[in-house]
């Protein structure tokens, strides 16, 4: 089976995040008043097969772990969405929910 | 004979000439190495020098990790040859697993470029065993992904083995506890974000880099006279240093 998958990778919570905050002190000055908390990050999408979802999640997740995330300073979330048999199949369901890895 | 040195160079590098020359003038015998090459045989030291290797896509050094010449380093490394990462270097080799925690973004989220004053804070590892500890040195910093970050566990280990190597005087980046270079345990492995290669003459405003990579041809001149089978000569531990790493620990 073909799954895309979507890693999203932030910083983790303590690490300090100097876009985030620069990106949220530009905001008013937009008049965007009220967005708080605002966090940047990285986001990566990639499609893999694997015999069934718990093996694809595994795989993914270690990826994510191995290469796209820094877990010094870093975590990743993945999204992970089954698009059936053939490569070129029609967009499919969602296998699971997000997961923090 | 003058102690060899590799210079390791990545798509992307490009501050292996500077290192070269620096290593020339101070008699080391420096030559490139191609980062596809897996074997060290014959070098008494390796030095990752600073750039962009592959890009700093992703994050600098993640993709550097996996060049082929990074399994020799590390065995170079277990093995007790000196090896020292500048700037891009440094976040190489926090990458690879070979010393502890990350390089951030620096805190202003401003490149910096300019020389900074530092202070020799060991003088345990092969950077800075001919060095004096207390002394300050001017380097120069160009960098924008310099801020060392690590878990608390990780800074107390740092602090109490006596691995931070250099601290900032006026720390230019946001560096946890003014990190400007650490070591690993056996002090063989160093990374440091200041380019002492480049503080080598006079004429570019400061020679204080020199006494560094000095020390390094020494520990270098070492590893050229050991004994064959004798196994790596190792620079003595501070006393009282007696922890160490969780064994097989990636990163901290």
């Amino acid at each position: 089976m073909r799954f895309t998958a979507r890693v999203e990778v932030q910083l983790r919570p303590g690490i300090a995040d100097p876009e985030g905050a620069t990106i949220e002190r530009a905001l008013p000055a937009l008049g965007f008043e009220g967005v708080t908390h605002v966090r940047a990050g990285k986001s990566f999408r990639f499609e893999l097969d694997a015999p069934d979802e718990q093996s694809a999640r595994q795989r993914a997740e270690q990826l994510a772990d191995r290469l796209l995330a820094n877990p010094v300073m870093e975590e990743a979330s993945l999204d992970l969405v089954e698009i059936g048999p053939e490569p070129a199949a029609a967009p499919g369901r969602v296998a699971g929910a997000r997961s923090r890895l | 004979m003058a102690p060899r040195v590799g210079v390791v160079v990545f798509p992307g590098t490009n501050c292996e000439h500077d290192v070269v020359e620096a290593l020339g003038a101070l008699g080391g015998r420096a030559e490139l190495v191609w980062h596809r090459r897996t074997d060290l045989a014959g070098l008494d030291a390796v030095v990752l020098p600073g750039g962009f290797a592959h890009g700093d896509y992703l994050r600098p050094g993640a993709l550097a990790r996996f060049s082929p010449v990074m399994g020799a380093v590390s065995r170079f490394a277990a093995a007790g040859g000196p090896v020292v990462g500048i700037c891009n270097g440094f976040q190489v080799l926090t990458e690879a697993g070979l010393l502890p925690g990350a390089l951030q973004r620096n805190r202003q989220l401003r490149f910096v470029c300019t020389t900074v004053p530092v202070e020799v804070c060991t003088t345990r590892s092969v950077l800075t065993e001919g060095a004096e500890a207390g002394s300050r040195l001017r380097l120069p910093v160009n960098h924008f992904t310099g801020s060392y970050v690590c878990g608390p566990d990780t800074l107390a280990v740092l602090r109490a083995e006596d691995r931070v190597v250099l601290r900032y005087l006026d720390n230019p980046n946001g560096s946890f506890d003014d990190i400007a270079g650490i070591c690993n345990e056996a002090g063989n492995v160093v990374g440091l974000m200041p380019h002492p290669e480049r503080a080598c003459s006079e004429l570019l405003g400061s020679c204080d880099g020199a006494v560094l990579l000095r020390s390094m041809l020494g520990a270098a001149a070492r590893v050229a006279a050991r004994v064959p089978g004798g196994g790596w000569p190792r620079p003595s531990l501070s006393p009282g240093c007696g922890g160490s790493q969780p064994a097989g620990a990636r990163r901290h």
